[in-house]
């Protein structure tokens, strides 16, 4: 942040802004030096803000109809369908714009583990990413228990019920969260509530992720430090603005497709029964941005080790940037990492479709093996990977390889192609 | 830090933090405390229920403090099954005449002890409930025989008020 001595040309500008430099950040914001050959993999993190504003505004409207009462809420959902003006399309918004959330936050963190983005100096923006994700995750599960669907409340049972793992204390934690001896009214109205608070926490934090994110810059796909402002970066304006902006509408096609043409193919039929504490339905699943990490817990055939290794997964992300000893970021120049990179990837979409079907026989076992190479890959490869891999030389700038004159030049021009 | 020095200043500043502390924790328990059952929920504690029109083989559900209660009138056959268990077979090692004063009724929280779901009836690999979330075999005592469940599921306290009537709570 070095383009602290903006002054604005106005006379009102100058007398506002020394009184509340807010030019001067809106300055910081459009001349801020962005590495120029960023992909457009680095279009999500405009595209989850979109995201977030979205979920908060349809949220906002949604509340104006919904009632937060056992009685009520499966009927007021109805009436939002049914009876208030466009209340569908700002529902069908809001439940498929949690899905589209997921989906953009999965390639934003991918984007990251493929390019080293979490790697020194950045460690701060990927551990506040990761609580991000970790309040992403709270918001979506108590806003799919508001409508008080089948599926509303026996998820809502089941992952309270997590806490019931812990010793000792867990049965009265679980009666604590529910507010009563099973989930009923107390338990509706304190997750609406909450779920409504957490989306302003996490527009809080996405302010703290951007701000982390302006001190060091951008990584960019050749993980190499870059000198800003210089040859090898351009303005945020107009240049990577209209990058985002184009990626965005690409998004919001997908997005429409869904909220026009599928809008509940993503969800569960049984939600559109109401919550009936006496029959659980034959085959509960969360939603599918869960389905890896369900697939560990149920692998685990041990309760309270299910849980621990459930949770361990999502947190032992947080430790990444110490487990991974690489001093490369991007895997372009780490041929070994690419491949147990794409192993993951692989490993993480075969715990998400398992996660979906019954635990038992060959699903069970499959699980088994990948919920296995998930902590083999963060606790034994990549801090081994580090020390043995022999990777590709690195260009001394993002121009040197386009332009010449890098003894580097065929290996990096030949990665480069490779990923494209 | 020299002897001397830590004394009246010290002193204050440790009775200062101290107090907050102790402040901070009454404001902060009233506000934890919320949360727990209240007293409408916890008055809601019995239930009577007829039980007269049960057959032998045959499960009543009934509701209970918003759980489920499996009332279950037994088979001869399902109280042999129960009884002829070894104790070093099961998960959890709980006596069927323990769980069932009157073997021919067998009452019970009809819900998992893995995550809360609700077990079904007559179904799974030992004659008694099979949970559908994640696979837990009970047998015909509601004991834990198979899956993730750690434990039998919990007979609630209960009592006969009458031959037709169970108080349950």
């Amino acid at each position: 942040m070095s383009d602290h001595d903006y002054r604005p040309k106005s006379k009102v500008g100058q007398w506002f802004n020394d009184r509340l430099p807010l030019l001067t950040l809106a300055n910081h914001l459009t001349d801020y030096p962005t590495p120029k050959n960023l992909n457009y993999w680095w279009t999500f993190g405009g595209i989850l803000t979109f995201c977030l504003i979205t979920q908060i505004v349809t949220g906002l409207t949604l509340a104006m109809h919904y009632i937060a009462h056992a009685d009520m809420a499966f009927e007021s959902v109805e009436h939002i369908m049914r009876d208030v003006n466009y209340g569908w399309l700002i529902r069908y918004i809001h439940a498929n714009g949690a899905s589209m959330f997921f989906l953009a936050v999965y390639i934003h963190i991918f984007r990251s583990l493929f390019y080293g983005s979490y790697k020194a100096p950045r460690e701060i923006i990927w551990i506040i990413g990761i609580i991000i994700y970790l309040l992403m995750m709270a918001a979506a599960f108590m806003g799919y228990v508001l409508p008080w669907g089948q599926m509303s409340f026996w998820g809502a049972t089941v992952i309270t019920n997590l806490f019931s793992a812990i010793p000792l204390v867990g049965e009265g934690i679980v009666t604590w969260l529910w507010g009563g001896y099973s989930v009923d009214n107390p338990t509706l109205t304190r997750f609406f509530t909450l779920h409504y608070l957490i989306p302003f926490l996490i527009l809080g934090l996405v302010v703290l992720h951007i701000w982390a994110l302006h001190v060091p810059g951008n990584n960019n796909p050749v993980g190499i430090d870059v000198k800003k402002p210089s040859k090898d970066t351009v303005p945020f304006h107009p240049y990577i603005v209209i990058k985002d902006g184009f990626a965005l509408l690409m998004f919001m096609i997908v997005f429409a497709f869904f909220v026009f043409y599928a809008p509940n193919i993503l969800g569960h039929a049984d939600n559109y029964i109401e919550a009936n504490p006496m029959v659980t339905p034959a085959h509960i699943v969360p939603e599918w941005y869960l389905l890896p990490f369900y697939a560990i817990l149920r692998s685990v055939p041990d309760k309270l080790l299910g849980v621990v290794a459930m949770l361990s997964a999502i947190l032992i992300l947080a430790v990444l940037p110490w487990l991974d000893t690489s001093k490369i970021r991007s895997a372009v120049f780490r041929p070994l990492y690419k491949q147990f990179y794409w192993i993951l990837v692989a490993d993480v979409l075969i715990l998400g479709y398992v996660g979906a079907m019954p635990a038992e026989g060959l699903y069970l076992l499959i699980a088994r093996v990948a919920t296995a190479y998930y902590f083999l890959h963060f606790l034994v490869i990549l801090p081994v990977l580090g020390f043995k891999e022999k990777t590709l030389p690195v260009p001394l700038s993002i121009t040197e390889p386009v332009l010449g004159g890098s003894p580097n030049l065929a290996a990096a021009r030949n990665k480069e192609s490779k990923i494209e | 830090m020299s002897e001397k020095k830590t004394k009246r200043r010290d002193f204050l500043f440790t009775a200062t933090t101290a107090v907050g502390a102790v402040g901070a924790a009454a404001v902060v328990w009233p506000m934890i405390d919320q949360m727990n059952p209240d007293a409408s929920v916890k008055a809601l504690a019995s239930t009577e229920v007829d039980v007269s029109s049960l057959t032998p083989g045959n499960t009543l559900t009934v509701l209970w403090r918003g759980k489920p209660v499996f009332i279950r009138r037994r088979t001869q056959e399902e109280i042999d099954e129960a009884r002829k268990v070894k104790m070093e077979d099961l998960i959890h090692p709980e006596k069927d005449e323990d769980r069932a004063k009157n073997p021919e009724w067998l009452v019970m929280l009809g819900v998992c002890t893995h995550l809360g779901c609700v077990p079904l009836n007559d179904k799974g690999d030992y004659n008694g409930w099979f949970c559908p979330c994640h696979g837990s075999h009970y047998d015909t005592s509601g004991r834990i025989r198979k899956g993730p469940a750690p434990w039998n599921m919990e007979v609630p306290k209960y009592e006969f008020v009458d031959a037709n009537t169970i108080k349950i709570g």
